[in-house]
């Protein structure tokens, strides 16, 4: 008798989950945000397929804006591990020279990865989507199905899931109509680190702390990332040792102070930290059930 | 995330080693917002400390705005979740929380306890491991109570946690929490299928009894809720059952490698093991369990491997690997326990499409045998089932699976219903016991007519008879169709006048018996077909009204459908594909429609084409646009 571990149920649960979605999907794809949770999520799928690799290509939607850094990490990634990598701009949006600072995050967010994110959907007709949401980062994603039907035109209707039973998924739809699939549902913020660490995972640099140069803003650490970062004649360019909790577009991801450099380190800091994840993203605060909004909308 | 360890800040290291250990406990909460379920679960997120002090400050905000609690935390508020109920101040779906002790990971089923939301409250049961059933202390059991114990005990859930809440209300009352405590271990046992249950009086309210040991109940000796939760035994006993693997996936990277890529639903498997891979009832032995992080010695219940085999054998998605030992059963009738779950109801001889496992197959359910009041647990007769009732029906599929009893393995014994049109799921069921031939005469008989064996292919057998001038573009069309038909799943069969006389009827030559006859020899192959349940599409010239009378008295009106595919005979001479026209004006053949013999146009055609003005593909769209029309098929 062998009693698996909390990790280990997770890792065969999302497992499982994925390959009814290769077994049953036409055309599938893997959204990739290079984040914390896109790492576990990709390399569960590494680990679904083995010794094939997943028989789907990685979907990255660029507002043009992420660190950096990120879109370094992406393509050693896809590169390092053979697989099929599709990186999407909105390129209406480029041209109409959308961006944070000079649209604000609303708008930007809206067009440069809510639209694009349908463009590319459409644009490659894929009918299933994997996302690496988890249910404990917001309210209103503790309801989300973990096959989340969407209709043609990508919306999502709350008041009218399919219920989950069992291990029993109901990935069957009609022609135009898909399905976002989020095989990290159950895992929380702490299950992800410990996979990582325990796992020994790659993740993006800009996790663990390091001297970068930052300015303070609305009481919001931003980093100076590249040359387009407007600097007001008050404000003070820094290096500071500050590390990212999550991890977007530099203008709209406020950094954190830390001197946490290694992955315990960042776990520790983590379990006596006195604010949740989200708060650090500027998005969830424009309005009152704010990610509801988006989801509906069609935004991850 | 605030835990309590010291370790945390002291030693990191040692800390995530310690929690690498954690178990995984699933549960739900059954009750109603009366019950204060949602408080209970709110203050065990508060309790173990995973709220965080900007979400404390929002709770503290939100309970001064909307809470009910006056000046205190309405815990409520937490975990409450999308904004439509948030004002109707009621919980409408399943919602998942999550949090973790220092021992385990929780996560926690949150369903709404209303008669209405009997499916979703099913739907948290499916996953659960232990049921936490609250009961209000001034209210004692209730009809609700007994509803969802009935559900927890459908579902197979064997561990029930009692928690009679707003002690507080009761002065704590050692006497009104062990009458609820005694009458309900009656109701229990009347049920059937609970094994454990613990009682614990608590207030979540005030968190008597919630994490520590209430100082107001120094008569209550048990264990607090959390303290039960971190220590009850799981369900490990999965690995105890005969080993079962439902097949996902087949993965073949190249020529030298071929794995069975699954969830292992129970039991546990060695290299070496000898199994049995059903329906096929094929053997062989494991070879390998492959993962990325190297081979295998063992895999047990709970685990996704891949499996490599010392046999080649044919083993598909949908198929179960057995021990060969204790396999699986396999079958294709079955009685079982259906929940419907969707605003249409249940109609019987409907099909719908069943997923077991990792197969999908097509199923007709029959009248329910009687219908469990989820209430009062009577049986009722019942001709369909509504949303969120229940009802024993049978079942019969299109092709046997293989399937364990509910009751033995809730993997390989629960099952979903999809509706083939709208794809949604819209029932739930738990199989009890295949039925044999002996046990089932009755149904046999009476139930596998014609209409069954059309309604397991989801469609109304009919026979479409083309008829129309030679090179009329009779068979072009007809052939649209059939290919259009199959395409969108349909049974279809196809019999042309030519080449029927090629085999069934290469005896009969052309006189005026023998064309009576050639025609009534398939116009009762057409029936046989539709007695089969087929849609036939007849292609023959068929001139004389009375030849298609014959054949439209053998079926019904409903079955026999005339197309007419009108094209004028200059323009099917022109055509003349087969040179057919060409050797009738010459002479070479004799009684030739249009030619020396006539062609009776149809009184009553189901359909007139018109292929001068039609294209063939037009035409046939137009063809399957009417068969929608009668029902026979659907998009």
């Amino acid at each position: 008798m062998q009693t698996l571990t909390h990790l280990q149920r997770l890792e065969a649960e999302s497992i499982q989950i994925m390959r009814e979605v290769v077994a049953e999907a036409e055309n599938p794809v893997m959204l990739y945000s290079i984040g914390k949770d896109s790492a576990v999520m990709l390399h569960l799928a590494l680990k679904a397929f083995y010794p094939a690799r997943p028989p789907f290509p990685l979907l990255h939607v660029d507002t043009t804006w992420k660190f950096r850094d990120m879109i370094a990490f992406r393509d050693d990634v896809a590169a390092k591990n053979g697989l099929d990598l599709i990186v999407h701009i909105n390129e209406d949006g480029v041209k109409r020279g959308i961006g944070p600072f000079t649209h604000g995050s609303a708008l930007h967010t809206d067009v440069m990865k809510t639209e694009a994110l349908k463009q590319a959907l459409n644009k490659h007709k894929f009918d299933v989507a994997f996302g690496g949401a988890r249910r404990d980062e917001e309210k209103s994603r503790a309801k989300e199905r973990v096959f989340s039907f969407r209709t043609s035109d990508h919306r999502w209707d709350p008041k009218n899931q399919r219920p989950e039973l069992w291990r029993l998924f109901n990935a069957r739809k009609n022609k135009g109509e898909s399905i976002r699939v989020f095989p990290l549902s159950n895992w929380t913020e702490l299950d992800i680190w410990q996979y990582i660490h325990l796992e020994n995972i790659d993740i993006v640099p800009l996790y663990f702390a390091a001297k970068r140069p930052v300015v303070e803003r609305d009481g919001v650490l931003v980093m100076v990332d590249d040359e387009r970062m407007p600097i007001g004649p008050d404000e003070v360019v820094e290096e500071r040792m500050v590390r990212f909790r999550t991890l977007g577009c530099y203008p709209l991801t406020g950094g954190v102070e830390s001197e946490a450099a290694t992955l315990p380190e960042i776990i520790q800091e983590m379990l006596l930290t006195t604010t949740s994840e989200r708060q650090g993203r500027v998005i969830d605060h424009d309005q009152a059930a704010s990610m509801e909004k988006k989801k509906q909308e069609g935004y991850f | 995330m605030a835990h309590k360890s010291e370790l945390i800040a002291d030693d990191i290291e040692a800390y995530l080693k310690s929690q690498e250990e954690k178990s995984l406990l699933r549960f739900i909460t059954c009750g109603s917002v009366d019950d204060g379920k949602s408080t209970l679960i709110g203050r065990l997120l508060y309790e173990s400390k995973l709220i965080f002090e900007d979400q404390l400050s929002a709770l503290e905000a939100d309970s001064k705005k909307m809470g009910t609690q006056g000046d205190k935390l309405d815990f409520a508020l937490l975990v409450d979740g999308l904004a439509s109920e948030r004002e109707q101040g009621i919980t409408i779906d399943v919602a998942y929380r999550f949090f973790s002790t220092e021992k385990r990971k929780f996560i926690v089923a949150d369903t709404p306890g209303h008669e209405q939301y009997t499916r979703n409250m099913a739907t948290g049961a499916s996953t659960a491991d232990l049921a936490i059933i609250l009961i209000d202390a001034r209210k004692g059991i209730l009809t609700q109570t007994r509803r969802h114990s009935f559900i927890v005990s459908r579902l197979g859930i064997e561990n029930i946690v009692l928690a009679i809440n707003k002690m507080d209300l009761v002065d704590y009352s050692q006497q009104v929490f062990s009458d609820i405590d005694i009458a309900y271990r009656e109701f229990a046992r009347d049920l059937g299928g609970i094994e454990h249950i613990t009682a614990i009086p608590m207030s979540a309210l005030e968190g008597d009894n919630i994490v520590d040991h209430s100082a107001n109940m120094d008569w209550y000796t048990g264990p607090a809720l959390l303290e039960h939760l971190e220590t009850v035994g799981v369900r490990d006993a999965a690995q105890t059952k005969p080993f079962r693997m439902p097949v996902q996936w087949v993965n073949r990277p190249n020529l030298d490698f071929r794995g069975f890529a699954g969830y292992i639903a129970s039991g546990t498997i060695e290299p070496g093991d000898r199994v049995k891979v059903l329906p096929s009832a094929k053997e062989s032995t494991v070879k390998s369990i492959v993962t990325m992080d190297g081979d295998l010695n063992e895999a047990v219940a709970g685990q996704s491997v891949t499996l490599t085999l010392e046999d080649e054998i044919d083993i598909s998605r949908g198929d179960i690997i057995c021990a060969s030992g204790d396999p699986a059963e396999v079958a294709n009738q079955f009685e079982t326990t259906i929940l419907w779950m969707a605003d249409e109801p249940l109609y019987p001889g409907r099909p719908y499409l069943l997923k077991i496992g990792t197969a999908t197959v097509n199923a007709t359910i029959t009248r329910p045998k009687y219908r469990i009041d989820v209430n009062t647990l009577a049986h009722e007769a019942a001709l369909e089932l509504d949303l969120n009732e229940v009802g024993v029906c049978n079942i019969s599929l299109d092709r046997a699976i293989a399937f364990d009893a509910y009751d033995d393995n809730r993997e390989t014994g629960g099952f979903i219903l999809i509706d083939k049109i709208t794809n949604a799921t819209v029932g739930m069921g738990m199989i009890h016991f295949a039925l044999r031939r002996s046990s089932n005469v009755h149904w046999q008989a009476l139930d596998v007519d014609r209409t069954t064996r059309a309604s397991i292919k989801g469609q109304k057998p009919v026979v479409l008879w083309f008829t129309g001038l030679s090179g009329s573009g009779k068979s072009t069309i007809a052939n649209i169709v059939d290919r259009k038909l199959i395409a969108m799943g349909a049974h279809t069969m196809m019999l042309d006048g030519d080449n029927v006389r090629h085999g069934l009827n290469k005896d009969l030559g052309f006189t005026d018996a023998d064309r009576v006859e050639n025609i009534r020899r398939v116009a009762e192959v057409a029936k046989l077909m539709t007695d089969a349940g087929l849609i036939t599409l007849v292609s023959f010239i068929s001139p004389f009204r009375a030849e298609r009378r014959l054949a439209r008295e053998l079926m019904g009106e409903d079955e026999f459908k005339v197309v007419y595919v009108d094209t004028p005979i200059e323009v099917a001479e022109a055509r003349d594909a087969k040179g057919l026209y060409k050797k009738a004006r010459a002479g070479q053949i004799k009684n030739f429609t249009g030619i020396d013999s006539p062609y009776e146009t149809p009184e009553n055609a189901a359909i007139t084409i018109d292929t001068t003005t039609t294209s063939p593909e037009d035409a046939a769209e137009q063809i399957i646009e009417m068969m929608v029309q009668w029902g026979v098929i659907s998009r």
